[in-house]
């Protein structure tokens, strides 16, 4: 039983198929890495998983368990957390009350919400925004937010949707940082990134993808040296 | 079976001028993407400047249309321009409170016109308002008729406007993509006073269409913004073709509906399709072509 | 600990003395009405604003769960002779049975969409109930006598139901289920992904908030003694007039539905005396004005002003020490 298991899975948008019969398995522990042009179909695979969007067909099952067909919800209950390309913070609630919305997920008391959320904020650094309103947040502080959040509610397997897009080298830095930290407390990570440093540095395995297929997987090194990845999306960029 | 083809007949002539009251809204909708609950206080607004110009000067309604209908359009960018648009800068905390804003116009409008003339009943009677002709043996009413005609010329103009014209397209760019237009270099606020007078304009027009038929007073505004947004609903959104279908749909249930169900009832069926078509046909009439 | 706890008890503590004084300081009996009218519509604006302000919900329906409730109590004496007083409690239960489909259906809807849903289901129940003669008595609606012939119990009772609805809605939004509505409100998707079944919390905003309308039109039913569908169902003067007040005293806030129903209480009345028939317009004409310049409510500007002076507060002390 792998712990993640992607089977054949297609999605269509009207006449347009995003995308097209892709099969994949995430061992524990590992970080698996997403990558491909714009518009290949990455994001669209995290809605997927996560329920956002129904399968037109295929199955995934999560330690065992089938969970295509499940609401958003549910597959968080189960432990899949993740994050968004586009942030959505909520607002008009504080960084610390934004994490304690993930962190009831596993209780109804406050203070034990509060005090997981504190725990999470300082793992992410941004302890010292806790009281700030999530609007008035950088942009660098707002993927943090995005991060704690999704950690809040205790997953076993994070999606991690383009971390360090927008960000400084440092903050990338940062970044990258905290995805080594929570890999060591034993969360298993898929994630999809742009940037082919950040990728290419901390990803056990890659799977690259172009208008929706398949078109390599295996080792950073294997991938970034597959003929069809560089003529499809890496070219220059790492080479 | 000449009942229920009469029954068809008067309700696509009645359609028709539902469906210009539609246009002037799915095309202030597309647009803005706003939902205007003053609509129907607008097309009140024409009739009732309509209904003015007949009685004070014995201006024909359809010719009284050439003068609300120009009236209609400034206050409709004057609503847009200091109203609507200012509610770009305001951070609340419910999207909806531009829906209030136009409550709040639509309160207005409506109390202004009661306060200049009551909440009275009033109607046009004009030398031809009773009249019919027949086909066959189907009598059909000349108002409406006359009604349908105006209606239908009108949207075609509407249609020449919105693609012929340089300013037509840059309407139609804006309610496609509002940020691509912004580069293309389109003023999109003027954009948008333009298109709330033109939507304005229309509504007035399907009300002084409509006047010769309709009982006038302050709060008959409720009826039309029920009507035009079914029609905007079941067309769906932003699209005028769909406006016309909708609108069309609309006369005939109605005219059938007060034929064969009683009249009490009638416009709970209407709200029933109104929540099945939000419920399971999103896109209006569109969501079966895009399957 | 001791002394905060003490500290809160003695607010609460001041304004029901005050309370229960004031029917005897203020014998005027249209005074009284006014602050009942002002209990009534403070009730109902907090009803509404657990769905719509905390959880982010528009209802332009709720008029269905004020008329509702008072049919419950006025159909009991009309057609069963039992004292329309048992509608405080058939009413807000009825009320709260027919939001469950309502639910089910408006909230497969987002935004502008559910608010259209929730206006037309309010239209349906306007109409049914014109329309279901033998049921409803039509048009003409239900005659009643009072029970008592001075304000003095209706005060009372009015307040009594106010003060329910803000310990409800107070205990609700300070529990886990604040956060939820207040997440649901602010991203729906991204409430989804943190685990939280959005369509039931919605649920659970929309019971109590349904609970409480019932239950204040009952009252209604009691103390005016007269309804009609087109009074108890109206779309313009409960459904849309209930969104209105809660956002002049403040979206989301506990208080600033009550402080929006004494607004608006006070306010008609006034214009009802100055201006005669022109008072619905001066009331339009407010209703723009607040929402282009005050659109989060008395209480919700009143914050972002304080946190602005406290803010400049700040960085004067700063400057000051360097």
């Amino acid at each position: 039983m792998s712990f993640l298991e992607v089977k054949n899975i297609v999605k269509n948008f009207g006449g347009l198929r995003a995308v097209n019969d892709i099969s994949f398995t995430v061992k524990q522990g590992e970080i698996l890495g997403l990558i491909g042009p714009n518009g290949s179909g990455k994001t669209t695979i995290f809605n997927l998983i996560n329920g956002f969007y129904p399968l037109t067909s295929g199955e995934i099952y999560f330690q065992g368990r089938r969970i295509d067909g499940l609401p958003p919800h549910k597959i968080c209950a189960l432990g899949i957390g993740r994050t968004f390309q586009v942030v959505k913070p909520l607002k008009r609630m504080t960084v610390l009350e934004n994490v304690m919305a993930g962190a009831f997920l596993h209780t109804t008391s406050i203070s034990k919400a509060r005090s997981k959320a504190l725990e999470v904020l300082e793992f992410c650094g941004l302890y010292h925004r806790k009281d700030m309103d999530a609007k008035n947040l950088t942009i660098a502080d707002r993927k943090r937010l995005e991060i704690a959040r999704a950690l809040a509610t205790e997953p076993k397997l994070l999606l991690l949707d383009e971390t360090a897009a927008g960000l400084n080298p440092k903050e990338t830095e940062e970044a990258i940082n905290i995805i080594l930290k929570i890999r060591e407390i034993g969360i298993t990570i898929i994630i999809v990134e742009h940037i082919m440093k950040v990728i290419m540095g901390i990803s056990d395995r890659i799977l690259a993808i172009s208008f929706g297929r398949e078109i390599a997987l295996g080792t950073p090194r294997e991938v970034a040296n597959h003929p069809e990845v560089i003529k499809a999306y890496l070219g220059e960029a790492y080479a | 079976m000449s009942l229920f083809l009469q029954t068809i007949i008067c309700g696509i002539l009645l359609g028709a001028m539902y469906a210009l009251i539609a246009i002037g809204m799915t095309l202030i909708m597309g647009v803005m993407k706003i939902i205007n609950l003053a609509h129907g206080a607008l097309v009140m607004v024409g009739m009732y400047i309509t209904y003015f110009c007949f009685k004070e000067w014995g201006i024909d309604p359809y010719l009284g249309m050439f003068i609300s209908m120009p009236a209609l359009f400034l206050i409709g960018c004057l609503i847009q321009k200091y109203l609507i648009n200012r509610l770009v800068e305001v951070d609340s905390i419910l999207p909806e409170n531009q829906v209030l804003l136009t409550v709040g116009i639509m309160l207005v409008l409506t109390e202004t016109m009661r306060l200049i003339f009551k909440s009275d009943y009033r109607s046009v009677v004009t030398s031809y308002s009773t009249k019919t002709f027949f086909l066959g043996d189907i009598s059909i009413s000349i108002p409406m008729t006359f009604g349908f005609l105006i209606a239908m010329i009108l949207t075609w103009l509407l249609h020449l406007f919105l693609t012929r014209t340089d300013l037509g397209r840059s309407i139609r760019a804006t309610a496609q993509d509002r940020d691509a237009a912004i580069y293309m270099g389109v003023n999109a606020s003027r954009i948008t006073v333009i298109t709330f007078g033109i939507g304005s304009a229309l509504a007035a027009a399907g009300g002084s269409l409509l006047l010769p038929l309709f009982y006038l007073w302050p709060d008959i505004g409720h009826l039309f913004t029920a009507k035009a947004f079914i029609i905007t609903i079941l067309g769906g959104m932003g699209s005028t073709m769909g406006a016309i279908l909708g609108g069309l749909t609309l006369g005939i249930a109605e005219s059938l509906g007060a034929t064969y169900i009683s009249m009490g009832y009638k416009d709970v069926v209407g709200l029933i399709i109104f929540l099945l078509v939000l419920l399971f046909l999103p896109g209006g009439f569109r969501s079966f072509t895009r399957r | 600990m001791i002394s905060t706890g003490y500290k809160k008890l003695v607010v609460p503590t001041i304004v029901i003395i005050m309370a229960i004084a004031l029917p005897f300081v203020i014998k005027a009996p249209y005074f009284q009405h006014i602050i009942i009218m002002i209990f009534i519509w403070a009730t109902l604006g907090t009803a509404w604003n657990l769905l719509g302000g905390y959880a982010g919900q528009v209802s332009f329906g709720h008029a269905a769960f004020f008329g509702l409730g008072a049919y419950s109590a006025g159909l009991l004496i009309f057609h069963l002779n039992v004292s329309p007083w048992w509608g405080l409690a058939l009413g807000p239960v009825i009320s709260m049975v027919v939001a469950i489909p309502i639910g089910l259906v408006c909230f497969r809807l987002r935004g502008p969409y559910f608010a259209l849903a929730t206006l037309a289901l309010g239209e349906i129940f306007r109409l049914v109930f014109t329309n279901w003669v033998s049921l409803t008595n039509g048009a003409q609606g239900i005659l009643i006598l009072n029970t008592f012939s001075t304000k003095i119990p209706y005060y009372f009772i009015a307040f009594l139901i106010w003060g329910i609805s803000l310990i409800i809605v107070d205990r609700m939004i300070k529990s886990k289920l604040g956060y939820y509505f207040v997440s649901i409100r602010e991203d729906q998707d991204a409430a989804e992904s943190l685990g939280i079944p959005t369509t039931r919390y919605k649920m659970f905003a929309l019971l109590p908030s349904a609970f409480i309308a019932g239950l204040v039109g009952a009252f209604y039913m009691n103390y005016i003694a007269f309804i009609d569908p087109h009074v108890v169902f109206s779309l313009s003067d409960i459904s849309v007039m209930v969104i209105l007040v809660v956002m002049m005293g403040g979206v989301a806030t506990l208080l600033g539905p009550s402080i929006g129903a004494a607004i608006y209480i006070a306010l008609s009345e006034l214009f009802r005396a100055w201006l005669g028939s022109a008072n619905v317009l001066a009331f339009g004409i407010i209703v723009c004005l607040v929402i282009l310049f005050m659109p989060n409510g008395i209480i919700g500007e009143l914050g972002t002003l304080k946190r602005l002076f406290i803010r400049q507060d700040k960085k004067a002390m700063v400057a000051g020490g360097n």
